[in-house]
């Protein structure tokens, strides 16, 4: 679990779980807190690329990181939003709130911006 | 084709994945679409949390699920037997929870609605809830609409 948290300079990239439901929400939470209360964390990125299954309990996990980073001065965003979970955020409203990173880059630019 | 099954397990935040794998195997007899088996699984993952959380607290409890199926349509039921809700049209309002201590967004409700045809909830207060809600597969279904602008809750 704890590898699943990495911070680069200002930035908490948390990589979120396969099943994203109150059972792995409970585990997140407290330990994405005591990074952001430990760390000077400004930004927090939540990495959906391995998350297959999110229920409501994932929007208590976001929407309460984004009321902490918020009062905090900071930000809360989004990447590798598949369809299911951008569903679950138009739903709930989240993505009012947060920003989701599109990855428009194709390998063919990925590959010219780095020749 | 009719079809039925009961399970039942404890009220333990790790049944929730449990419950929602077997309600899809279950369903998955219908060929349903990627899309129609994660509203299934979301929605009964939203009534088995709720009844964890919310029906048996801070105590451990069994937990009932039937699902069952004729022909195209899918119903499945989840039983606590855990403190019940003394009103239940307050506890279906989107937004709104009894326990934001443990960030709970209040859109369980709101998210079976979303993503079941319908569904009844009856429950008595020290007795338990009874979520029973219906699906039927392969019918096109219109976009929901959004529950709530989460902004500007709280």
């Amino acid at each position: 679990m704890e590898e699943a948290f990495k911070v680069i300079k200002t930035y908490l990239m948390i990589k979120m779980p396969k099943e994203l439901d109150h059972h792995q929400a409970m585990r997140i939470k407290d330990t994405a807190d005591k990074y952001i209360e430990g760390k000077d964390i400004e930004h927090v990125i939540f990495d959906f690329e391995d998350t297959e299954f999110m229920d409501s309990s994932g929007i208590g996990v976001i929407m309460g990181r984004y009321q902490k980073m918020n009062y905090l001065g900071g930000e809360v965003a989004a990447i590798h939003v598949n369809k299911r979970i951008r569903r679950i955020f138009q739903l709930s409203g989240l993505y009012k709130i947060v920003h989701i990173i599109e990855e428009n880059v194709t390998e063919q630019e990925h590959r010219e911006e780095f020749s | 084709m009719t079809n039925e099954i009961k399970v039942e397990f404890e009220s333990l935040s790790v049944n929730e994945g449990l419950a929602r794998s077997i309600a899809a195997v279950f369903v998955s007899y219908l060929n349903p679409t990627l899309e129609e088996l994660a509203d299934i699984k979301t929605a009964v993952s939203e009534a088995v949390t709720n009844s964890i959380i919310h029906g048996y607290g801070n105590r451990t409890g069994m937990i009932q699920m039937k699902c069952k199926m004729h022909n195209k349509t899918v119903m499945i039921e989840i039983i606590d037997y855990g403190c019940g809700i003394k009103d239940v049209k307050k506890a279906m309002e989107p937004l709104y929870t009894t326990r934001p201590d443990l960030e709970r967004s209040g859109m369980g409700f709101a998210f079976m609605e979303a993503f079941m045809d319908e569904i009844q909830v009856q429950s008595k207060p020290g007795k338990g809830t009874t979520i029973w809600m219906k699906r039927e597969i392969g019918v096109e279904r219109k976009e929901e609409e959004p529950i709530a602008f989460a902004k500007g809750n709280k």
